[in-house]
């Protein structure tokens, strides 16, 4: 299958490196991507959104139309992204009036949107589209830690318009992880924000830092050897996080962070390198001698 | 205990109406029964209860849009998906921000971001550090988006200013290639 990539921020510009992981992965379970030339910011779904509903309305559309001219369904590797994208494609496929309105200004730039295409996210084309089974055969190498899942919340939140069913139990990821040769520790408050959300990182750090922390020890305290991720803003929070953490309250969790795609990169045969695992702020040396790679 | 009372000249009438014009009526069926405050991250560790809030908005308190409370939610939908009355949080916060920022109450580190988006296209723009890194992995030094495509930013910044969003975050043109 091929799929319009969505980039969104912080993955091409902070974390290349899932941006790698993706690109080398994916294809390698048929899903061949192409890129959204020229795309921007999603607009982040806590930040643009609350300044402004419609700037973060018009900047979704013209992002959405230019998958729509590629005549492809869309693939985030963002939470936030995939909040934005899918709620804002459902707005103007649903709201006459709305759509009427955006219209107007993307003629300004010649666009339109017609509403011809979807919004999926990654962990949505993983688990629906290519399925765990195809995930388990593209295995050469089993990486058998003990991982803390973390599926972040606008992957599941607002239930509406997502695929998923449970927001308080769900396990489609844990099965993802599992397949990989990976175990899914059981930690407390699993299913809580990271606390990157909402402009609160920016706004309010040491609240953001306070939430995470929360987090880091829940998953410590489960045995977790390293993070498992779907979304590079939590993925962001943990990481670079960790650093925060050490600088202002002198804790230091050691926890490495790894993006799906990353943890599916070294399991296909990858070497960390190439997935661009040691870029991450916290050290993953110690992980990557763990798994023995 | 020190009672605090409101006076109705506190009371701002104009804002339920704006909450209702924004689609946020339903919050009007809060029954004030906290859990939303027990489901929130941000409240575990501050003193922000997000049933506060949405009581204050209810009775037009239009101090919620100066709190730096209003700003402490992440957005996480959990009050959201719990609420037993299926009230609207987290876009009735959505809404009050935005009439925050309309009203000119945005935190600089915000505002900064919004000028980021504008001048870049990107939140979080590429910087050289990060370019680097995408050389050493094999990707294109720049990403294939609005940092790749002059016209495209270009476009963007058209809708910016079509919609007012530039004055709205005191974007500066001047200096802009």
């Amino acid at each position: 299958m091929k799929l319009a990539l969505y980039l969104g921020c912080v993955i091409p510009n902070r974390y290349p490196g899932i941006e790698a992981a993706t690109r080398k992965a994916l294809p390698k379970l048929g899903v061949e991507l192409l890129d959204m030339n020229g795309a921007s910011c999603c607009p982040a779904p806590g930040v643009i959104r609350s300044f402004d509903k419609k700037i973060w309305l018009l900047t979704a559309a013209r992002n959405l139309s230019i998958a729509e001219e590629m005549g492809l369904d869309v693939i985030t590797l963002c939470n936030g992204c995939y909040a934005s994208l899918k709620e804002a494609n459902h707005i103007l496929k649903t709201e006459e009036e709305k759509r009427k309105e955006v219209n107007m200004s993307l003629a300004e730039i010649s666009r339109e949107f017609k509403g011809s295409i979807k919004v999926k996210h990654l962990a949505e084309v993983l688990y629906f589209d290519v399925g765990v089974k195809a995930i388990k055969e593209a295995v050469k190498r089993k990486i058998q830690v003990k991982a803390a899942v973390f599926y972040g919340c606008h992957l599941l939140k607002p239930r509406e318009l997502r695929p998923w069913g449970s927001v308080e139990k769900p396990t489609f990821l844990d099965e993802m992880v599992k397949v990989l040769g990976a175990e899914s520790v059981p930690y407390r408050d699993k299913m809580m924000c990271c606390g990157a959300g909402g402009a609160l990182r920016s706004g309010a750090l040491d609240v953001s830092l306070n939430i995470v922390c929360e987090r880091l020890e829940a998953m410590k305290e489960a045995g977790a050897e390293c993070i498992v991720n779907v979304c590079p803003f939590c993925h962001l929070q943990f990481d670079l996080g960790q650093r925060q953490i050490a600088m202002k309250l002198g804790e230091n969790f050691n926890m490495p962070v790894i993006y799906y795609t990353q943890l599916l990169g070294l399991a296909m045969g990858f070497t960390p390198q190439e997935l661009g695992i040691h870029m991450n702020a916290t050290d993953c040396k110690s992980f990557i001698e763990r798994i023995g790679i | 205990m020190k009672q605090e009372i409101i006076a109705l000249g506190e009371i701002n009438e104009k804002l339920l109406k704006e909450l209702k014009k924004a689609g946020v009526a339903n919050i009007v069926f809060c029954v004030q029964c906290g859990t939303c405050s027990a489901s929130c991250p941000s409240g575990r560790v501050t003193a922000f209860r997000t049933r506060q809030l949405i009581r204050k908005a209810l009775m037009g308190l239009s101090e919620v849009l100066k709190s730096d409370e209003l700003w402490l939610c992440t957005t996480c939908y959990t009050c959201l998906e719990r609420c037993p009355r299926k009230v609207e949080t987290v876009p009735a916060i959505i809404a009050l921000r935005n009439m925050a920022v309309e009203s000119g109450n945005i935190n600089p580190r915000h505002r900064d971001i919004a000028h980021m988006f504008i001048r870049y296209g990107h939140a979080v723009p590429i910087n050289e550090e990060n370019v680097k890194k995408r050389e050493s992995l094999g990707l294109p030094a720049v990403p294939p988006t609005t940092h790749s495509f002059k016209q495209a930013l270009e476009e963007l910044q058209t809708l910016v200013k079509k919609s007012g969003f530039d004055k709205k975050v005191d974007f500066g043109w001047e200096g802009q290639k």
